[in-house]
């Protein structure tokens, strides 16, 4: 009965789109196997304990019989049959219910996992290349459903397929009759359910889409608050947000209005029944048709309550299972992603790197036809700067790409210390370089785990050795907890340029040979930029370093500056040279002192 | 919880025939077992009547039941239908209201909220206040009066075993107000322990680069799994606890019917009398458990709209002051100015100095150092502390709002576009004319990429302008701040993104097609303020250096720091 959680956020997929039934149950059986005796188990506890549930109003019906009898010991008798009975019965009900909820535990943990750990080998582009929002929707929401399916909605179908038959069998053995009844009221109540789901259906999704649209409305509007006041357009904004506001509730309430009658109808259909039974009951009991008694009535009636009741149940929990099965397919075609390729046979370890990169007559476009470095070749010995020098978007992180191996080049050829690194391992080519990004990446763990990150041999002192050297020691022993101190979203106040410090002296301890600098600091002030550079000045030392420039005046003395331009490398060498050239790039370096 | 209910208050005719309505319908099916007893007991055990009598009454009471089965249909579906009009009219309003208050707070009372804080109570919490309303107009109201509506009839039957019946009904409130009461605080903790999984996946997301070239894939894994282990036994915590409600109800309600039967056979009643009683059981049961799921929904809705009532209890009354005027020649005039965010200490410090209508400000100085400060006290976000501040010789707090800012065009930093078509976001409401918005299009240089998307100026920028460059966003900023061509043009930090050459080509069209605006330009670069008639050098809420760049170069020794550092040591005398 837990209440489900409702993800309004959530406006994917709200297309009525085809689902591929087939290929989520082969995938669902697959994570269910190892449950099988379990399964049996949960099955066999439910089946049991709804049975004698059953059993319980035929039981009513002999003891009310003896009621008119007076019949003392055996109402007795009957009595603690029946106390025994239902006993029983919420004890076998209330294993299987915890036995499912175990099941559908293990099944998500080891979802959550398969899916992490599939995300986990995923190239980069598949990142690149999606919101992380669906993907966290996937993990979060997507399994939940399923989860919450498996808990709940399996039990009820279950008991419910159970109840129906049982009651049917027992009401045939009271009053064959009788039944007669519900040759008028199931297809009518199936007929109606079955109406009303068609006609709903489109109606909430339509209710989801519109309040997703409104809800997205206000995150932006609310974001830009302050913009909206300065423009004094306040007005304007309201008025657009009345629209998506009645939009979403009118869309709401006809979802509703026909949501809601399916409550009612089905308590006529019920009522319907019960009114039809009692007539013909009380009318065969009168004319002594079949015997009846009127305990064998009461009998009657409380198993068609029970027999009703779960039709409904059943029908409403069709719709459920479809969006679970929406939802395991999402997380299954996760799965499915084709992880990066992995290593060429007999892929060497790179190791003892010296750090001459060799790169020939390279190729490579993100989407086929589309080719965004043509013909590249680069030569850099041990300890040398290129600089990458270009507007955004003119393709400087794409050699970083591709050094990196994040994408693998359509033609040519990268050698690290002469070796061509596609015969080399993924990870030892990774571990070669060290990346200073402009997107400081930090995790919610404190100061020493972020830098350490997850290298269990750092000791304290080296952790600090480095902090001195990236100019942050100071910073960090001002913190509450120093280097214990919790890193949150919220918590601890710092600012850009000190995260920035902190990824520095993460890469200073990791030591690698050549190191890719994406030299950031467009939001930085001058004064921790210069830190900043200080240290960066230290971590260079001896190593080859790639250097995404922002700023010229800190290229001027590297040993190579390649020029890009629309993807293409359109220059290459140093200052000097190429100040001479009175190219491209000397067009850059005097824009910045332009006058007006 | 008041005032969000007031809301209803519209509605009330509304509300209270759907309650009415929902009323009939209940009694209705209360009455189905009451007919169901005659049936059985006044007619068909009936040795009185004779045959003929028999069926004319089994068929007047089997139509009586008939009756009351089709007025709870249309009674229910009546009032449910109410229910959701006032419902939603009243969310809708609700919204309304919130939204206007959100849009109208001031930049105080938003940092105050939070705006993180203000998204969830406009979305979700005006979810939950939805749900709560709606569920309870539509259980709420016939659970209670099914419970109450039966065992008053119960008792007009029977009293002994209507007291039966009475022990029942708390006992298995109790048990599921128990049950609930206890899961919710584990149900919170579910909710925690899903954001950090959800906090996890997004750090694995955004930092996958880190993360691949560390080779530190499988080391994440571990973690992540330690999280969906402790996730999950909290969860089944829950589950556990959860699936013992409806079995114990069922069991309690089940010995009630047992002891029923046995105290009505002892007190010897009839076989209908407690056939009649089995009914109300049922009835009782289900109401009860409607009663649960709306007591969850319940907790939550009113804590929902306690956290929307604080925000629509903000003040967003406009003062307009009576302040001394200034030097009308001057545009803009800061005198004496202090100010702190939190009232404890300045963000601002003695701020001096004034502009000429046409000239150009540029602001200088580390984060932190109070530039946008400026900013946001000229454009009177916040008020000063100390100090005056005029715009035309006028203190700003003597100007309506909205007349103050129709004076400025202004680019925050990290400022926002909408989900919406390149030219709405230029125009953002004005109603510009055609050509304002391509004149600010060119200026802002931003003809070039604008022409290259599909549809020009139609073209449909993404959520948060996702498929933007930074670039590109910057420069669409920037001609929404021109686009008005405004007296007072704010550009605060929003060239940074720009290449040098896009920099330049951008100062010389503000120049040129922008000369009688007077701006402040707030900036990291040397480059974007150095051309100013006057430069501020900020540090830490002090002007440690005014004046023009050739001066500051010799007098301002942060300033030719900044300098160096940014043009090249050698550069000076080329």
């Amino acid at each position: 009965m837990a209440v489900r959680r409702i993800n309004i956020k959530d406006t994917r997929n709200l297309e009525r789109r085809k689902v591929d039934k087939k290929f989520v149950l082969k995938n669902l059986f697959s994570y269910l196997k190892p449950y099988i005796p379990m399964l049996a188990l949960v099955f066999a506890a439910n089946i049991l304990g709804t049975v004698s549930n059953l059993v319980g109003p035929w039981l009513c019906g002999l003891a009310i019989d003896e009621i008119a009898e007076a019949d003392f010991g055996a109402i007795g008798f009957y009595a603690a049959l029946l106390v025994a009975l239902y006993a029983v019965s919420a004890l076998l009900e209330y294993l299987s219910a915890v036995g499912m909820a175990y099941i559908s535990r293990g099944t998500v943990k080891k979802m959550r996992n398969d899916v992490f750990r599939s995300l986990s080998a995923l190239p980069v582009s598949y990142f690149d290349n999606r919101q992380a929002g669906d993907i966290i929707s996937v993990l979060s929401y997507d399994i939940d459903t399923v989860g919450e399916s498996l808990a709940n909605d399996v039990i009820i179908v279950l008991k419910s397929s159970v109840m129906i038959v049982g009651s049917l069998v027992m009401m045939l053995i009271i009053a064959p009759v009788l039944v007669l009844v519900f040759v008028v009221t199931v297809p009518l109540s199936v007929i109606m359910t079955r109406f009303i789901v068609r006609r709903v259906q489109p109606l909430f999704r339509k209710r989801s889409r519109k309040l997703g649209e409104l809800n997205g409305y206000v995150e932006e509007i609310t974001t830009g608050q302050k913009t909206t006041r300065a423009y004094n357009c306040e007005e304007k904004i309201i008025s657009d947000f009345e629209v998506k506001n009645e939009e979403a509730i009118n869309a709401y309430s006809r979802a509703e209005y026909f949501g809601t009658i399916s409550g009612p109808c089905v308590g006529l259909v019920n009522n319907l029944s019960l009114t039809l039974v009692s007539v013909f009951g009380a009318l065969l009991y009168m004319f002594s048709v079949g015997g009846m008694t009127p305990g064998q009535i009461s009998s009657f009636i409380l198993y068609s309550r029970k027999f009703s009741g779960p039709i409904n149940e059943i029908a409403n929990i069709m719709g459920e299972f479809q969006s679970a099965i929406a939802a395991a397919e999402r997380v299954f075609r996760v799965l499915e992603e084709p992880p990066e390729p992995a290593d060429a046979e007999g892929a060497e370890e790179l190791t003892d790197v010296r750090g001459d990169v060799h790169i020939e007559h390279l190729n490579f476009g993100y989407t086929e036809g589309k080719t965004v470095i043509k013909d590249f070749s680069l030569d850099v010995k041990k300890g040398q700067v290129i600089a990458i020098v270009g507007h955004t978007g003119a393709g400087k992180t794409t050699i970083i790409n591709l050094l990196m191996r994040f994408y693998d080049p359509c033609g040519g050829s990268i050698e690290i210390d002469g070796k061509d690194v596609a015969n080399l391992t993924r990870s030892s080519v990774r571990r070669a370089f060290t990346m200073v990004l402009q997107d400081t990446w930090l995790f919610a763990g404190t100061v020493f785990e972020n830098i350490a990150y997850g290298n269990t041999g750092v000791s304290k002192e080296d952790v600090i050795r480095v902090c001195k050297a990236a100019k942050i020691h100071s910073f960090i022993t001002k913190l509450p907890q120093g280097y214990d101190t919790v890193l949150t979203d919220n918590a601890v106040n710092i600012s850009k340029g000190q995260k920035q410090l902190l990824t520095i002296a993460r890469a200073m301890l990791l030591d690698s040979p050549m190191l890719i600098l994406d030299e950031a600091t467009s939001n930085v002030d001058t004064r921790t930029e210069q830190i900043i550079q200080e240290a960066m000045k230290n971590l260079m030392k001896g190593r080859t370093c790639f250097v995404i420039a922002h700023r010229l005046s800190t290229i001027r003395h590297a040993d190579n500056i390649l020029v890009m331009r629309d993807g293409n490398v359109v220059e290459q060498g140093t200052h000097d040279r190429l100040m001479a050239a009175n190219g491209y790039y000397s067009e850059l370096y005097y824009s910045q002192f332009e006058t007006t | 919880m008041t005032k969000t209910l007031g809301y209803l208050k519209p509605y009330g005719g509304t509300v209270v025939l759907g309650l009415a309505l929902k009323f009939v319908g209940a009694v209705a099916e209360l009455f189905l077992p009451l007919l169901l007893e005659w049936i059985i007991d006044d007619v068909a055990a009936n040795p009185l009547l004779s045959d003929s009598d028999k069926l004319k009454w089994t068929l007047v009471l089997g139509g009586l039941m008939l009756v009351c089965a089709v007025l709870a249909l249309v009674g229910n579906i009546i009032a449910n239908r109410l229910t959701v009009k006032s419902s939603g009219r009243m969310t809708h309003d609700l919204r309304y209201d919130l939204f206007r208050k959100t849009c109208y707070l001031d930049s105080k009372q938003v940092d105050g909220f939070g705006v993180p804080s203000l998204i969830s109570r406009l979305t979700s919490d005006s979810y939950y206040v939805n749900q709560m309303v709606a569920r309870t107009l539509r259980l709420g109201v016939r659970a209670p009066i099914l419970i109450t509506g039966g065992l008053i009839l119960a008792f007009t039957q029977d009293v002994i075993l209507a007291c039966v019946l009475l022990a029942c009904v708390p006992l298995v409130g109790i048990t599921i107000f128990l049950i609930t009461k206890r899961s919710i605080p584990i149900y919170f903790e579910v909710q925690r322990k899903q954001d950090v999984m959800v906090r996890r996946t997004q750090e694995n997301v955004t930092g996958v680069r880190v993360i691949k070239a560390l080779s530190k894939s499988e080391y994440e894994v571990e973690k992540f799994e330690d999280v969906t282990r402790d996730l999950a036994a909290t969860e089944f915590k829950a589950n556990k606890l959860m699936s013992l409600s409806n079995p114990l109800a069922t069991l309690i309600l089940n010995l009630g019917l047992v002891v029923l039967i046995v105290v009505g056979a002892v007190c010897g009643n009839t076989p209908g009398t407690v056939l009649a009683f089995l009914q109300f059981f049922v009835i009782i049961l289900n109401a009860m458990i409607a009663l649960s799921k709306i007591f969850v929904v319940i907790s939550r809705g009113s804590a929902s709209a306690s956290r929307i009532e604080s925000v629509l209890e903000a003040d967003t009354e406009e003062k307009v002051g009576n302040f001394p005027d200034g030097d009308a020649s001057k545009k803009i005039e800061f005198r004496g100015v202090s100010f702190s965010y939190n009232g404890v200490e300045n963000n601002l410090r003695n701020l001096n100095f004034s502009l000429y209508s046409g000239q150009t400000l540029g602001i200088i100085g580390a984060t932190g150092s109070g530039k946008s400060t400026v900013i946001n006290l000229l454009m009177r976000f916040y008020d000063v502390g100390e100090g005056q501040i005029f715009v035309d010789g006028k203190d700003v707090r003597n100007y309506p709002i909205a007349e103050l800012r129709r004076k400025f065009g202004v680019a925050f930093q990290n400022d926002f576009l909408m989900a919406a078509s390149v030219k709405e976001n230029v125009d953002y409401g004005r109603n510009l004319s055609e050509e304002q918005i391509n004149k600010a299009v060119d200026c802002a240089q931003a003809r070039e990429f604008v022409d290259g998307l599909d549809g020009g100026l139609e073209f449909d920028l993404a959520q948060k302008a996702n498929n933007l460059s930074g670039g590109q966003k910057q420069r669409l900023l920037i001609a929404r701040a021109l686009a008005a061509s405004p007296e007072i043009l704010i550009l605060d930090d929003s060239s940074s993104a720009l290449d040098y050459a896009t920099d330049a080509a951008l100062r010389k069209a503000l120049a040129r097609e922008y000369a009688s605006s007077t701006k402040v330009i707030v900036a990291q670069r040397i480059s974007s303020v150095r051309h100013a008639d006057l430069i501020l050098v900020l540090d830490d809420g002090d002007v440690i250096g005014a004046g023009k760049h050739e001066d500051l170069i010799d007098s301002c020794a942060e300033y030719a720091l900044i300098y160096s550092t940014q043009m090249g040591a050698e550069r000076e005398g080329a």
